[in-house]
């Protein structure tokens, strides 16, 4: 049997998310039978690679380089799936929408900093305006929110996806939980 | 707020009210003239979704989630603030009431800064379990993300219009079982806001009992009270139907 | 005093007498239009030159109501010449009482044989023009009161409303239900404390009708209200204007209180034994404060907002009681109903819509105005022949009617008639009579864009659907026009404007899609070339930008 190829992500997020994944604890192991991790922040692989049949990935799209790596992933995958509340609703990472991008970087490198009072230019990917969930501007195909997702949710997500059915996460997880 | 049509039972030398038969999800079931289709459903074990109303408080009819279609209607109807004719036939449940109701609910996440995962009412938020009862898994609108100040003001209370659903029980709790009518509705449209007395911070708000009515109240975590971090908030609604109840019992 | 019969008719002698001994009538136009462009200098001027020629006993020199051809104002008409003064200023006093006793032939003269009067039909504007609105007198000499004579004389209150049934009115303030129907209903409620409003809060962009109504003739409102509440047993009416109609609400006023002193309204009105109180309320301009339960509330002291109906007013209105609302329109149409007769009424118009309509005529048409025709009467006869068609060669794209309830109604359709059904039938509303012409230069999603964001400042905010849903699918439509929009956001546009539509609590919100839903049935072409292309068809949107938010 050809193992599921999975590859894993994280963009404007706190990787909480992927820590859950790993909650999945012992049955990782079971699962590991069936798929070949061919991305993740966990391996050393650094271009995305082709022909992905599940991408998990985390976090909202908050710059330039979120954006540019979502839109790769989702041309190089089968299913894409939101995993989490910033990934799903854009969550904590959006909660400085509500202000003015120059006002936000403003406050946080000089205002608040204590050292090297200057906005970062060189080597970081520019923020854009707003944080925005991955649905804004790629197709997603499976949604499963929460902050984070229970590992039980994960677990169900993926050994479903594996026994080849589209899972009904209705219940299974909700915003923040 | 409450201007609700006259209280039925108030008219001039109104008979006692008739039993009519209708038909709710197929189900043949009998209710009085002067309960709505909402009173009627849930005495059948009938559920239907709800937001704004809550038992002991006029009814509103702005969060449309117990819309229910009636037959021979082509616009669904609020299910708390409409009452049954003979013969009625209704349906709760149907898809294109679930759509909207799903649909009314995006809305509503859409609207101001719903981050659950750092609020206060995580996991004892109405608007959060109606997410997961109506299988609502993302909102395909685009965010408004309005900026709102949070009011800290108070001794006892905090108030997070980020929260706010606009569903309007701390205002119709506060005029009319505690009757000190400190809360209303300030603007119109997407600019409504909830205050209190003119626009004034809470905390310094002369008509205020601080009885906390309107906190356990509020369906979400627009209002809470101080010193409760992130999931700790949990509101006690019973006092509600007790408090009323105490009071007739009195009357009587 | 009680006035009797003979009165009103002394009255109207007197005032008549008055009129004829005057050579010349000069009637200044002294509405709102006008007077925003000067006509009460022109006035002014126009007394001096006849003060300093000694003309005084020769020449009258009277400011009117609404003379219809607003976008040629200041308007000057000579009445006893069949002549019309069209952008006048100050300055030319002279030369117009000069031309009273000249027999050359100037451009102002046969203004009756123009197409934009010569194909109206005035009944709701029959005095609008030639009377003074602020004398009641002149009111009275054109008829006016001898219709609530005789139905408080003559008639049952049964008779009153067989009458108006008889004639076929319908509600002009938009949808159109049978007037008499209503007034049955409320005649036929149990309880006995009956009250009348008059919805004078007119607030569709571009509609100037009713204003145009109680500036030019008050007390033809004030007399169907009188009747109104005669047939139906109300004892106190109300008349709920908007406050940003201030000339409307002074001649309110002011026609009120001649009425009361001549005992048209209050106590025992013509020794009949009825009595009826007409009060003014003010409104603060909120739109939906035009919807009838949020028009109630606001009367009340309560928020203007909506409520879930039924109960209607007619069964539970002010204070609970039974309330019949009409608009301005529907009640201007009563007294000629009574004097006349339901069969002349119903011998105007179609079938199913009889009577007239008045119409604000504006936008990209050449001669925008204030217009009343038969129901049935084709767009291309009011575009064309009373508008003089589309202004600097311009093509015909659209017709907008129904305000942002209505709907934009394309060039196929030009040929028919306008009436109720009509309209709808084209996914349009005949709406209060605001009619918005549009050329090649408008673009279509951007005048939906316009409406949307109209109903979205203009929502109460109570219920989910209209507050948050205007404003999402105005945010859509902002997509759109910026050139911004996926495919995906047509769709979720649609589905959005289904959801408002049929979800919102009243009818702001219940309609506020008809913009969106008419131009997407019509120039669906045009979404797509600004989504698909980002090309702008009519070269009105910039599409310049393609920031993320703007």
């Amino acid at each position: 049997m050809n193992k599921a190829r999975i590859a894993t992500t994280w963009l404007d997020g706190c990787s909480g998310c992927h820590m859950s994944l790993l909650d999945i604890d012992e049955r990782l192991v079971e699962l590991a039978e069936q798929i070949e991790l061919v991305y993740s922040p966990l391996v050393d692989t650094l271009d995305f690679p082709e022909a992905v049949d599940i991408a998990l990935v985390e976090g909202a799209v908050g710059n330039e380089d979120d954006l540019k790596k979502l839109q790769l992933i989702r041309k190089q995958s089968r299913l894409l799936v939101a995993l989490g509340d910033c990934a799903v609703t854009a969550n904590v990472p959006a909660m400085r929408n509500a202000f003015k991008l120059e006002e936000v970087l403003r406050h946080v490198y000089t205002a608040t900093a204590s050292s090297q009072l200057q906005l970062p230019k060189e080597e970081v990917p520019p923020l854009r305006d707003r944080v925005r969930p991955l649905h804004a501007y790629v197709e997603v195909d499976l949604f499963l929110p929460g902050c984070p997702p229970p590992s039980e949710a994960i677990f169900f997500l993926l050994s479903e996806l594996l026994a080849g059915r589209i899972p009904d996460l209705s219940a299974k997880s909700r915003f923040g939980a | 707020m409450n201007h609700s049509p006259a209280s039925r039972n108030s008219q001039e030398n109104t008979p006692p009210p008739r039993i009519l038969t209708l038909q709710i999800d197929g189900q043949d079931l009998s209710g009085r003239a002067d309960e709505t289709i909402l009173e009627i459903a849930r005495q059948n074990k009938i559920h239907i979704p709800t937001l704004c109303r809550l038992d002991g408080l006029s009814g509103h009819g702005g969060c449309r989630l117990c819309l229910v279609e009636i037959s021979g209607q082509n616009r669904p109807v609020p299910a708390c603030l409409t009452y049954p004719q003979e013969g009625m036939v209704i349906s709760t449940a149907s898809q294109r009431l679930q759509d909207y109701r799903r649909k009314i609910l995006e809305l509503l996440f859409s609207e101001r800064n719903h981050v659950c995962a750092v609020c206060v009412s995580n996991g004892h938020c109405e608007l959060q379990e109606l997410a997961v009862e109506l299988g609502l898994s993302h909102v395909r609108y685009e965010y408004l993300h309005p900026r709102l100040e949070v009011d800290g003001s108070h001794a006892r209370f905090i108030r997070d219009p980020n929260r706010c659903v606009l569903c309007l029980r701390c205002v119709r709790v506060c005029a009319e079982v505690e009757g000190a009518h400190t809360w209303d509705v300030m603007g119109r449209g997407i600019s409504s806001r909830v205050i209190t007395d003119l626009n004034q911070a809470w905390g310094s708000s002369q008509s205020c009992t601080a009885c906390g009515k309107c906190v356990q109240v509020c369906p979400t975590g627009a209002l809470s009270e101080k010193g409760t971090s992130v999931a700790e908030m949990i509101k006690h609604r019973h006092f509600l139907p007790q408090l009323l109840a105490m009071r007739t019992n009195r009357r009587e | 005093m009680t006035l009797k019969h003979k009165d009103l008719q002394q009255i109207a002698a007197a005032e008549e007498q008055r009129q004829q001994g005057f050579q010349h009538r000069i009637h200044v136009c002294q509405a709102a239009g006008c007077l925003s462009c000067g006509s009460r200098e022109v006035q002014e001027s126009l007394e001096q030159v006849v003060a300093d020629r000694e003309l005084e006993q020769e020449v009258q020199v009277k400011g009117v109501g609404c003379l219809g051809l607003c976008s040629a104002g200041p308007l000057v008409a000579v009445a006893s010449a069949d002549r019309l003064y069209q952008g006048c200023a100050p300055t030319d006093a002279g030369s117009i009482v000069d031309g009273l006793t000249s027999t050359a032939k100037t451009d102002a003269d046969g203004a009756g044989t123009l197409p934009f009067f010569s194909k109206q039909h005035k009944i709701v504007l029959e005095n609008c023009g030639s009377i003074d609105p602020e004398r009641i007198e002149e009111y009275i000499a054109a008829e006016g009161y001898a219709a609530l004579y005789t139905v408080l004389r003559e008639m049952t209150p049964a008779e009153v409303i067989e009458e108006i049934t008889r004639a076929g009115l319908r509600g002009r303030g938009g949808a159109g239900y049978p007037t008499g129907l209503k007034w049955s209903t409320v005649a036929k409620a149990l309880r006995q404390t009956r009250y009348v409003i008059c919805n004078a809060d007119e607030g569709d962009p571009g509609a100037f009708m009713d204003r145009s109504v109680l500036e030019s003739d008050p007390h033809r409102v004030l007399e169907g209200i009188a009747i109104a509440a005669y047939a139906l047993g109300a004892a106190q009416g109300f008349i709920y204007v908007r406050a940003e109609y201030p000339l409307a609400v002074k001649r309110l006023r002011k026609a009120i209180a001649q009425a009361e002193r001549l005992g048209i309204l209050g106590k025992n009105i013509c020794n009949s034994g009825f009595s009826f109180d007409l009060q003014l309320r003010l409104g603060a301009g909120a739109f939906v404060c035009g919807e009838e339960t949020a028009l109630i509330a606001s009367i009340e002291g309560l928020p203007g907002k909506p409520r879930p109906r039924p109960p209607y007013p007619a069964e539970s209105g002010l204070k609970g009681c039974p309330t019949l609302i009409n608009n301005v329109e529907t009640f201007a149409n009563i007294a000629p109903i009574i004097r006349r007769g339901s069969d002349w009424f119903a011998a105007i118009g179609t079938e199913k819509s009889k009577g007239t309509k008045v119409f604000a005529l504006a936008g990209r048409v050449c001669r925008t105005g204030l217009i009343e025709v038969p129901m049935g009467t084709s767009l291309t006869e009011i575009v064309f022949e009373i508008g003089g068609g589309i202004p600097d060669q311009g093509r015909f794209k659209a017709v907008q009617t129904g305000g942002p309830s209505g709907g934009c109604i394309p060039e196929q359709y030009l040929h028919m008639g306008v009436d109720y059904e009509s309209l709808a039938q084209v996914g349009s509303i005949m709406g209060s009579g605001g009619m918005i012409v549009m050329d090649q230069s408008s673009c279509m999603v951007d005048v939906a864009r316009f409406f949307m964001e109209f109903c979205m400042s203009e929502s109460c905010g109570k219920c989910v659907p209209c507050r948050v849903g205007t404003t999402q699918l105005h945010a859509l439509l902002s997509k759109i026009t910026q050139g911004r929009a996926t495919p995906g956001d047509l769709a979720t546009m649609e589905e959005l404007c289904d959801l408002v539509k049929n979800t919102s609590l009243c009818g702001l919100g219940q309609t506020a899609a008809n913009p969106v839903l008419s131009t997407l049935r019509y120039f669906r072409d045009e979404y797509r070339a600004h989504i698909d292309n980002q090309r702008c068809p009519a070269h009105h949107c910039s599409m310049a930008t393609t920031r993320e938010r703007p």
